[in-house]
């Protein structure tokens, strides 16, 4: 550490490069999120089903993701596929994988949360004279996402984290960006302390929001307090 | 560039594989003690361990590893501290372990019922003897099934380390794919022999919560699902 | 008078066991059964065959004109007819009161909300507890959320009414508010087959009483059958109960 102070002006003087990565950053994770959920809450039902083949099928895919990193899931979408003659683009592929990784892991949580609904409840919604669909609609995904809640926001922010790995095949998020500044400025130690920062902040912020579409969701957790 | 993939890009990979292996037990290690010290100090009534341990818990959960190993790697050589690969991902590696595993055991401490906390004081056990002969041990079997499973999060996250340089699987797949160009091929076979490593902790992780829930009757602990 | 429930010799079993021993019996419109018998005698499981919760294995279930045992039954408008309130009453813990009771009319029937919060106000009011309304299940007593149960059924208007021994989970002072809600009902006319424990509650409102033993209709008669019983089974278990 001799002769070397830390200067992070000339890093900082970059602030806009930095804005637009974690633009990009927010973008992707947002997207990753909503999609990623949406599967992966399909992938819990269908891994619940009675068909045997659906409910094998889904938990290969839940397996393969889970058992392989996020990086051999990237690589495998954007040069595999470009190798079979689909060029995309590097946002695109970055995203499938994502979303695949992310629908993974909440089929698995979103699936925990479902079963711990009582088995007493689903009786009475059906005796109601309800269909299976809306069963499943009133009386077991709203207090399952209740129920899972933390687990999820620690899973949507470990994903919004993971996004710095789709640097690598050139999506330009924000660690792609302080990869840029630090070759520019050759401040490496700065460029990464500050987009470090970056990302912790980008997680607060994260949670905050996850936090607020859960009080307006769920509604009982709002009124009451109370824990599902 | 061209040829075929052959038995020496395998064999190849499969070294990787052991250094994929060789870099997770380093991080198991280092990280597993700086862990243990970290959920210790969390749930110490002494101020001056809490909130630094907390401090360094929520900002290294709040950074991807990626940029960890970047600042090990790139960021410590500006400053002067020029480490091999493998030293800047196994530092990196138990630094993110350090935390991550800091607060998975932290839980499970707390997760000791209350009960046990009072029937040690009132056997006027001191704090730090209630900790070793009674709460420890129940920790410890409350926290094997998600390090269990914390442990393929692990093994997964060395393939950041290829990024730095350091030849592991993911490296060694990538230096192949430079040589053949068959990315789909390589990658997958990649995947297949990660999935090899893991699949068996995290079957085995499943079991031993499905036998610790049998033995406590209790609802699988939603708080300790995986990265 | 035609019967509105009719069991016919209905045998199930849980795998090995057998619980169901060829029962047999009729309940006509506007009838109060109560059931009666130790537990592992058939009398919860015989109840759950009748709304389907349970299939049976051979005999014959038929509820208000629809045939319970066959395959093809719709089980949808078959639950609409009949009611029915569980031991530990389920009800949805993340929907407030008022939600609990209109979710059957609205998404079930497809009522439109105006006529659903009616029909909620209505049955709520009728076993007294129209000011918890907004209220969730979890600040209501036990006594109260199984008055909510019992309005969540009736409101579905259904022509049946089956109770699975719904005050066996509830602290003694509390089973009182619930039987006064019952024992309105039964007189309001409504068709109801209790499985209980209060034999003396049996006694007061049942037109009817079954006292089932090893999966079978052991003893069966009006309800002063509970003082001079026929047989020494139903003898020692009301010795034993009251």
């Amino acid at each position: 550490m001799m002769g070397y102070k830390l200067e992070f002006a000339d890093v900082l003087a970059q602030w806009p490069l930095f804005v637009q990565g974690a633009w990009m950053t927010i973008q992707l994770s947002t997207l990753a999120v909503v999609l990623g959920f949406t599967i992966g809450t399909l992938c819990a039902i269908g891994r619940r089903s009675r068909y045997r083949l659906l409910s094998f099928a889904c938990g290969t895919y839940v397996e393969a993701v889970r058992n392989t990193p996020l990086l051999i899931q990237i690589f495998i979408v954007f040069f595999g596929l470009s190798s079979a003659g689909f060029k995309i683009p590097a946002f695109a592929a970055a995203l499938v994988a994502l979303v695949l990784n992310v629908g993974a892991y909440t089929c698995e949580i979103m699936r925990a949360g479902m079963d711990a609904v009582h088995k007493g409840q689903i009786e009475a919604a059906e005796c109601l004279g309800l269909r299976r669909a809306q069963v499943y609609w009133h009386v077991i995904l709203r207090p399952a996402m209740e129920k899972v809640d933390p687990a999820l926001t620690s899973q949507f922010v470990l994903l919004m984290l993971a996004s710095s790995i789709t640097s690598q095949i050139g999506v330009e998020e924000l660690t792609a960006v302080a990869n840029r500044v630090q070759s520019d400025t050759y401040r490496s130690f700065e460029s990464f302390i500050v987009v470090a920062v970056i990302y912790i902040v980008l997680s607060w912020m994260m949670r905050g929001g996850l936090w607020a579409i859960g009080q307006v969701v769920f509604t009982r957790r709002r009124k009451l307090g109370t824990l599902a | 560039m061209g040829g075929a993939f052959n038995v020496n890009h395998f064999n190849f990979m499969l070294t990787g594989a052991v250094w994929t292996v060789g870099l997770s037990l380093i991080a198991f290690a280092g990280g597993g003690l700086l862990g243990f010290a970290i959920a210790l100090a969390r749930v110490s009534r002494n101020r001056l361990l809490r909130w630094p341990a907390t401090v360094y818990v929520q900002l290294v959960q709040g950074t991807p590893l990626l940029i960890v190993m970047f600042l090990c790697y790139f960021g410590l050589a500006m400053l002067g501290l020029n480490l091999p690969a493998i030293v800047a991902a196994g530092l990196s590696m138990t630094i993110y372990v350090g935390a991550y595993a800091g607060e998975i055991w932290r839980g499970c401490i707390q997760s000791v019922p209350r009960t046990q906390w009072e029937a040690a004081e009132c056997l006027a056990l001191r704090r730090w003897q209630r900790m070793r002969l009674v709460i420890l041990p129940q920790a410890a079997r409350i926290a094997t099934p998600p390090t269990v499973g914390f442990m393929v999060q692990v093994v997964k996250n060395t393939s950041l380390a290829s990024i730095v340089g350091f030849v592991e699987l993911t490296r060694a797949g990538q230096i192949v794919n430079n040589s053949i160009v068959a990315p789909l091929l390589v990658y997958m076979l990649v995947a297949g022999i990660y999935f090899a490593l893991c699949f068996p902790l995290s079957w085995w992780s499943r079991k031993l919560e499905v036998r610790l829930n049998f033995a406590h009757r209790r609802q699988p602990d939603l708080a300790f699902a995986p990265a | 008078m035609s019967a509105v429930v009719s069991l016919e010799d209905v045998h199930k079993s849980f795998g090995a066991l057998k619980v169901l021993n060829g029962v047999s019996f009729d309940v006509r419109k506007g009838q109060v059964v109560a059931i009666i018998g130790r537990s592992g005698s058939g009398k919860s499981t015989a109840l759950r065959c009748i709304n389907r919760l349970e299939t049976i294995d051979h005999g014959r279930i038929e509820v208000c004109g629809h045939v319970v045992s066959d395959e093809r039954v719709d089980l949808n408008r078959l639950r609409r007819d009949i009611g029915i309130v569980f031991q530990s009453y389920n009800l949805f813990p993340h929907l407030t009161v008022e939600e609990n009771i209109s979710l059957g009319p609205r998404h079930a029937k497809g009522m439109p909300l105006a006529e659903a919060r009616r029909i909620t106000a209505e049955v709520l009011s009728r076993v007294g507890l129209l000011d918890k309304l907004h209220a969730y299940p979890e600040q209501l007593s036990g006594g109260q959320q199984q008055r909510v149960a019992i309005a969540r059924s009736l409101a579905m208007s259904p022509q049946v009414m089956l109770f699975d021994e719904v005050t066996s989970a509830l602290d003694p002072h509390l089973t009182g508010e619930v039987l006064r809600v019952i024992e309105q009902l039964a007189a309001g006319g409504m068709t109801m087959i209790l499985v209980t424990h209060e034999m003396a509650f049996a006694r007061k409102v049942a037109d009817v009483v079954i006292y089932m033993h090893e999966g079978r209709v052991w003893e069966t008669g009006a309800a002063a059958l509970l003082s001079s019983p026929a047989t020494s089974e139903l003898q020692q278990f009301v010795g034993v109960t009251l």
